[in-house]
């Protein structure tokens, strides 16, 4: 059966949404200088998800919160579609992450005033959407994620993985082309935390180019692409293969 | 033994002939493991010679086909009922590659770590991906649903087998850090010369050999 993301391997591969250009972050200075990353280089494509796995303290959040332009990389540069957002004006930069760049934490950060619907349209409305735009939009991103029953509950009225879709419906509303997810399936167990990775899955398959910081390897395997890191530097990463490779028979047939 | 009684199990659902037999027991499995013809008659002829099927005519074709007696299917009953044996575990080549890694000279275990950890994870990426397609299958409802889902169950365990793989993999590197750690924090009276790579015949090598023998005793 064809895959809906296979495809993007063997086309010329389209410009990336997110590229990274020997990114480095230093944290403090002499005797107590920390280097968490060092000389990174990565491009995502659209269509692809590419998992960051290694242990604590090799880089893997400080990479994404630099391709979120949540931090400054202390060398190198951060491109999103095309622009750079270290030397971005901080009015564009806050453009940008309202518009292109879809966060999911672990720790879901919705706003807990707010129902469902209201946390999935505000960076609509933050982005100067009407209300009423902004929630027919949120309506339809809370479709998607298949939780339309819950558009009008508060945070404290869901389940953990409940809350955590949500968050993904408000990462993903108004088409956002970069998905950023920090261990998105951390405090779920792993039947929900693998309709998650779907989600993810299913957005970038449908175009979007995703990071996704996980040190899972059943949910990293959802990857097109998996990168090791260790202490601030590519160690290694898998590349894309096909199944056939692995198992004959069946897997080719269908 | 699993090909025999798997081969009972599709014979329990109505007589079969060889290549039948290997047909539906790969796509049972995705294929797997892959069986042959051969392999399907061996273990046909020892069903027999056992009593546990039996043949029983031939088809329009002239296939000769077998049925399961009375005996076969107490037998499949018990397998099913009794749990899997693991009186001695399997063979496993990366535990016996890292068991004889560990000191060897010229040899960089994290390196052999991290490259078996990218086959480990890739064979992982794979593997989710033909699952995703058997999802795929399943929900759309095809007439082989049976068959996927048997295969979406083989395709799991596969996922879960090198999952576990992966994180013995990560586990095994945190603990040779920290082992190590140990090992330098454990030495500070060592001179420098005592440091592994030094000349052998050098005179400081070997007070610092013996508190490292001690100390391994006491733990």
């Amino acid at each position: 059966m064809h895959h809906p993301h296979q495809a993007q391997v063997f086309d010329p591969p389209a410009a990336p949404v997110l590229e990274l250009q020997q990114l480095s972050r230093v944290h403090g200075s002499g005797a107590t200088e920390v280097h968490a990353l060092r000389g990174i280089d990565l491009a995502v494509h659209p269509g692809e998800l590419v998992a960051v796995m290694g242990p604590s303290g090799s880089g893997k959040s400080t990479l994404l919160t630099l391709a979120g332009g949540l931090d400054t990389p202390t060398g190198g540069r951060v491109l999103v579609e095309g622009t750079d957002i270290t030397t971005a004006s901080r009015k564009q930069l806050a453009a940008l992450r309202r518009r292109s760049i879809g966060y999911v934490f672990q720790d879901y950060n919705l706003i807990p005033a707010l129902t469902a619907a209201e946390n999935v349209a505000l960076p609509l409305e933050l982005d100067g959407t009407s209300a009423r735009k902004a929630r027919v939009q949120a309506l339809a991103a809370l479709e998607e994620m298949n939780l339309p029953q819950l558009a009008d509950r508060f945070p404290d009225e869901m389940s953990g993985g409940q809350q955590q879709r949500v968050a993904i419906a408000r990462a993903l509303v108004g088409n956002r082309r970069l998905v950023l997810a920090d261990e998105p399936t951390g405090a779920l167990d792993s039947e929900t935390g693998e309709s998650v990775l779907g989600l993810l899955r299913a957005r970038c398959d449908a175009g979007a180019a995703g990071i996704l910081v996980t040190h899972e390897p059943r949910f990293a395997a959802w990857a097109d692409r998996v990168v090791f890191l260790r202490d601030g530097r590519v160690v290694d990463e898998t590349l894309r293969t096909e199944p056939d490779s692995l198992l004959s028979g069946r897997a080719g047939g269908r | 033994m699993s090909i025999r009684h798997g081969l009972l199990a599709l014979l329990e659902r109505g007589p079969r002939y060889g290549s039948q037999l290997r047909t539906e027991f790969e796509s049972r499995t995705g294929s797997t493991w892959p069986l042959n013809v051969g392999q399907v008659y061996t273990t046909l002829a020892r069903l027999e010679r056992d009593g546990l099927v039996s043949p029983d005519g031939t088809d329009e074709a002239g296939h000769t086909l077998y049925a399961i007696t009375e005996d076969g299917r107490t037998e499949l009953r018990a397998w099913y009922e009794r749990p899997v044996e693991r009186t001695n575990p399997p063979r496993d080549e990366l535990a016996i590659k890292l068991a004889m890694a560990i000191g060897a000279p010229g040899v960089d275990i994290r390196a052999v770590i991290q490259a078996q950890r990218a086959a480990t994870i890739r064979a992982m990426q794979d593997y989710t991906r033909l699952k995703a397609q058997a999802l795929t299958a399943i929900e759309s409802g095809q007439a082989r649903e049976r068959d996927d889902v048997a295969w979406l169950l083989v395709l799991e365990q596969l996922i879960f087998q090198t999952e576990a793989e992966a994180r013995w993999l990560d586990h095994s590197e945190s603990r040779l850090v920290r082992l190590s750690v140990l090992a330098e924090r454990g030495a500070p009276t060592a001179p420098p010369q005592a440091a592994p790579t030094a000349a052998p015949t050098t005179a400081p090598a070997r007070p610092a050999a013996a508190p490292r023998a001690a100390r391994s005793r006491r733990g």
